[in-house]
């Protein structure tokens, strides 16, 4: 008995969390951010009908697709919080984003639909920040002076595990609210004032889904998947804008993409009167000198074939493909750097 | 041995033959001695190895926090260049949920334990035992998704408005029953493990409660007592160690729980001091943060691992210690 529960301990100690990571036999692997995860899965659906070739992707986070693709154990790693340049030397890796998407604020208040809401990032740091606890705040009110908001506390959900999600939302917040970036700041797990956690972007969508006056915050489709109630946000440029392929590209084209820095880019808080003010691009991890240049070979036909044909997928999901001259600044990168045979 | 040695007489023109089978029984029982002697030895190993490379893992964090790491509230990774991490977040809820867990679970398993072997009719006894010992066997993440769905809206929306209504202003209790009510909360983590939890208790004290002789108990209900003191003072007494054992095996259980509880407790870190509100545990925190941890915050998490490892051996030696001091009084 005594070392049954020893063993218990130790196990939940030693590899509770530690997903071990089993390759199928010939396909691509590849493992990190959820943030991606449904359009990396329609592509790789997709390219096995037409080429055979299949795509294994967990997405199991982007600081866990990190640590793999440096310990070698997958073909590609996936993170939405980019690399900076120095780190990449370091680990001899190539960095690029592979596609752009949006976070939106979910919220589930009986009578609203998406869109009517409109809330600023003032105010949104402040209702993670358990500064703003009701919905019939002033602030809030002051925002939507015609719509009709409960007397009731804000349940707030974030995530309980480390991600890129949380990420770009804590840079975007930090941007906006002097209050955020003085008491929590950027990162990829933070110091959470208020709020129950969940794990994933699905965790944090099915809990938004079922607990009444809840806000949180996912990637856009999944919040269109789960039928999500979503905000409106006032931009950088001070204008109202609803959560749409539009805003989101208005904020993209803005990005300037730079090979030499690893195409070190963060997009949140963008310029521009359309822009959406919560958009990211997810990004992609090779190593330079791969251990299996076959496999490597395999991920690049992939992901070219994804930039070429995969736009449209891309978009029925709604994520935001890549602008064509950073494609081809891509390409030139993946020729120049990669080792492939 | 009688069949060998007939064997032997039959042959009984070979006389070597008999030493050598006695040789080969001789290689074949220090062979077996000593297989089961490693098997012993490498439990022992591996135990060993968990234990230094835990420390190992966790020695940067040791080094950097020290003994402030049991007492610091705060747990915020994202600060550079030193996160400020603290334990006692976890250390709390883990201790919390398990109290409330076994606050619930040990009348009720007794209980049903005492309803099986006493009361209930025979044919009732077979089907309600099986159906304990089958919620042994569910996964643990099936208890998270229903205490998620099922259990939580209920709890959140009926039972715990009422409590905290029936509370407010009343001194402690006012603050331990303290709103708003949390979807996800340590006490829908604490009800789903003593639901969990349960079979053990009940499994093991049924098992022992059949172990008193009947004539012990023929004897006490001869002299005119109720069920109730023959089970207080008769059964009970009589099976205190295996009981107690149980209860620890339980207590264990519900000390690691990780699955169902990082489902619906809610993981925050914070320490409100009511059980409505969303806290976390252990190993909740490790299998939430792990994946995405590095440097001290990894670190700190195998730290925390290594707490609940001590956290456990501790239960285990006092429930050791209570067994060895009730078997002496006993003796005497």
């Amino acid at each position: 008995m005594d070392l049954k529960n020893f063993f218990r301990a130790a196990v939940v100690a030693a590899t509770t969390a530690t997903l071990s990571l089993s390759a199928q036999a010939a396909d691509i692997t590849g493992a990190g951010a959820t943030f991606p995860f449904p359009v990396y899965s329609k592509w790789a659906d997709a390219y096995k009908t037409q080429t055979g070739t299949g795509l294994n992707y967990q997405s199991i986070g982007s600081g866990a697709g990190v640590k793999q693709i440096q310990a070698r154990t997958v073909t590609f790693g996936a993170t939405d919080a980019p690399l900076q340049a120095p780190q990449l030397e370091k680990d001899g890796l190539v960095q690029w984003p592979m596609v752009m998407g949006a976070i939106v604020l979910v919220v589930n208040v009986d009578g609203l639909k998406s869109n009517d809401l409109v809330l600023d990032g003032k105010t949104v740091g402040d209702i993670f920040l358990g500064t703003i606890r009701r919905w019939d705040d002033p602030a809030i009110k002051k925002l939507n002076p015609s719509v009709n908001l409960p007397a009731a506390p804000i349940s707030v959900v974030r995530r309980s595990d480390g991600s890129g999600t949380t990420f770009n939302f804590t840079d975007y917040l930090s941007k906006v609210s002097p209050d955020w970036k003085a008491k929590v700041g950027t990162g990829t797990a933070v110091e959470w004032p208020v709020g129950v956690g969940a794990r994933g972007n699905e965790g944090v969508a099915g809990n938004v889904g079922q607990t009444k006056n809840s806000i949180g915050y996912v990637e856009y489709a999944y919040a269109k998947q789960n039928n999500l109630t979503y905000a409106a946000m006032t931009n950088a440029a001070g204008k109202t804008v609803r959560a749409s392929i539009a805003s989101f590209q208005a904020a993209a084209s803005n990005a300037d993409w730079k090979a030499e820095d690893g195409f070190y880019q963060i997009l949140t808080n963008q310029p521009g009167d359309a822009s959406w003010p919560i958009t990211a691009a997810t990004f992609i991890l090779m190593h330079k000198q791969p251990a299996n240049k076959a496999a490597s070979a395999e991920a690049l036909k992939f992901f070219e074939w994804a930039f070429e044909k995969g736009d449209k997928m891309a978009e029925d999901l709604d994520y935001i493909p890549m602008p064509d001259n950073v494609v081809k600044l891509i390409k030139d990168t993946w020729a120049k750097s990669i080792v492939t045979k | 041995m009688t069949d060998i040695t007939t064997q032997g007489a039959s042959e009984a023109s070979k006389p070597f033959d008999r030493a050598r089978a006695l040789a080969a029984f001789k290689l074949g029982d220090s062979t077996f001695y000593w297989l089961t002697r490693v098997s012993a030895l490498i439990v022992l190993f591996i135990l060993g190895g968990i234990i230094v490379s835990l420390v190992i893992g966790a020695w940067p964090a040791i080094k950097t926090y020290g003994f402030d790491f049991l007492v610091t509230r705060r747990w915020a990774p994202q600060l550079e260049p030193t996160p400020i991490l603290g334990a006692l977040g976890p250390i709390y809820g883990t201790l919390v949920t398990s109290f409330i867990a076994m606050l619930i679970a040990v009348p009720v398993g007794l209980g049903i334990a005492i309803f099986l072997t006493e009361f209930c009719p025979i044919r009732l006894r077979r089907p309600i035992g099986t159906a304990i010992e089958l919620l042994a066997g569910i996964p643990s993440i099936i208890y998270g998704m229903w205490g998620f769905f099922v259990l939580a809206p209920f709890m959140t929306d009926r039972f715990m408005p009422m409590v905290i209504r029936t509370f407010e202003g009343v001194p402690v209790l006012g603050t331990i029953f303290a709103g708003p009510p949390s979807y996800l909360s340590l006490f829908n983590a604490s009800l789903v493990l003593a639901i969990m939890i349960l079979p053990f208790i009940t499994a093991i004290s049924r098992d022992v409660f059949q172990t008193v002789p009947p004539m012990l108990k023929e004897s006490a209900y001869g002299l005119g007592c109720t069920t109730w003191e023959v089970v207080r003072n008769v059964v009970i007494p009589f099976t205190r160690a295996g009981v107690i054992g149980g209860i620890m095996l339980a207590l264990g259980r519900a000390l690691g729980e990780t699955m169902a509880v990082t489902f619906i407790i809610g993981n925050s870190f914070q320490i409100s001091g009511s059980i409505f509100a969303p806290g976390t545990t252990i190993s909740a925190a490790i299998a939430s943060e792990f994946a995405e941890a590095d440097g001290l915050h990894m670190s700190a998490l195998i730290l925390l691992g290594l707490l609940l490892f001590v956290l456990t051996f501790i239960v285990l030696a006092a429930a050791r210690l209570m067994l060895s001091r009730l078997e002496a009084q006993a003796g005497k």
